[in-house]
């Protein structure tokens, strides 16, 4: 089962940010991550936090929510502010840098979920440092735009949008 | 929240309209009226649109457009802002459904202007999206055809249960987008749930 954690603060974006991924999925279950526990961590064999809305930074202010994810030994994505919460938990720092909408980027080293990427879509108003022990696999002429270390990758883009190979490679295959 | 609704009149902005009204308090309508039929950002004709905001029972505020790429988009913030001062709405809903040439430009001015941007149709399987409305009881007629395989026997058609199975069938045989995601049809709706 893959455990689509939610960051959104209001309902209607549920349409948006997460049935645009669970479209794309056999078995998984929704979770709000003000609602998590430890046990749906467990029963997760994969976890995919999802991005959510420009206006909602209200993740940012409970980072204390995600300890777990050092613990976590199976495959995590995490999606724009996923992303963010991955690399901010290994003490990387936050930036203001927005992009919104088509954007071009550069693959920095070859890894088996980002290898194809070019065009993605960007929805974001915060960028992340690259975290210490964290490798950079591709950049736009902005930010980095997705890291990863070990079991943890996160991608700054919204691959349910230009890039929904990436969610189903994921779930299939990492 | 109070929520303002990108209406054109068509089936998608309906739609969104539909499940945005299902969570929040919908204020009013915006419509901006292009004078370019080519417009990418906004849906040409808009001719019913006072009719519908009435059987809607919504406010609807009607911006003019000359519709030239990117200064149509001032107009657009125009029309978000007087709704934000005249209806104090913290949000914009639209129809969006695949088109990142729209929906971003409509962020953009969102975050600008510092309220929401809620796209309850994003990236929705349009066939799937065609049942949706057939199911919750919507009836639509296609108002402008731009599709080879759409002829003129298409236009003014009502799209319901009975006339929705021949439109997709169609749109497999001659390869264009059934919901008309691409600008091969515009729709008007002409029944739904919220009519009053």
């Amino acid at each position: 089962m893959i455990l689509i954690i939610n960051l959104n603060k209001y309902k209607l974006h549920d349409l948006e940010f997460i049935k645009p991924i669970t479209d794309l999925l056999d078995n998984y279950k929704v979770i709000h991550y003000k609602k998590l526990k430890e046990s749906d961590i467990k029963k997760a064999d994969k976890i995919i936090i999802a991005g959510t809305s420009l206006k909602n930074n209200d993740y940012l202010k409970d980072l204390k929510n995600f300890k777990w994810i050092k613990d976590f030994k199976e495959p995590l994505l995490g999606i724009c502010s996923g992303m963010q919460i991955i690399a901010l938990l290994h003490k990387a720092k936050l930036k203001k840098s927005k992009e919104i909408g088509q954007t071009q980027i550069e693959i920095l080293k070859k890894d088996s979920l980002t290898n194809n990427l070019n065009k993605v879509y960007s929805l974001h108003q915060f960028s992340v440092t690259l975290p210490k022990g964290f490798v950079s696999l591709a950049k736009s002429n902005k930010c980095i735009q997705a890291i990863k270390k070990d079991n943890l990758i996160g991608v700054l883009f919204h691959p349910e949008v230009f890039n929904k190979d990436l969610i189903k490679e994921f779930a299939k295959n990492i | 929240m109070n929520l303002a609704v990108l209406f054109s009149g068509g089936k998608d902005s309906t739609l969104a309209l539909f499940k945005a009204s299902k969570l929040h308090k919908i204020s009013c309508l915006i419509t901006l009226d292009s004078e370019n039929p080519e417009s990418y950002m906004f849906h040409t004709p808009i001719n019913q649109v006072e009719i519908l905001a009435k059987r809607l029972k919504l406010p609807l505020i009607k911006q003019k457009t000359k519709g030239k790429k990117e200064l149509e988009l001032k107009d657009l913030k125009k029309a978000i802002s007087l709704a934000i001062k005249k209806y104090k709405i913290q949000g914009v809903v639209t129809g969006a459904v695949a088109s990142t040439y729209q929906s971003s430009r409509i962020q953009i001015i969102c975050n600008e202007l510092n309220i929401n941007c809620f796209n309850p149709l994003w990236q929705r399987d349009q066939i799937e999206l065609l049942d949706e409305l057939i199911e919750n009881n919507f009836k639509f007629k296609i108002i402008k055809i731009a599709a080879d395989g759409l002829d003129d026997s298409w236009l003014n058609k009502i799209i319901d249960k009975e006339s929705l199975p021949d439109l997709i069938k169609l749109s497999k045989k001659h390869k264009f987008n059934p919901a008309g995601e691409g600008g091969e049809y515009e729709s008007e709706i002409i029944s739904c749930p919220l009519f009053k």
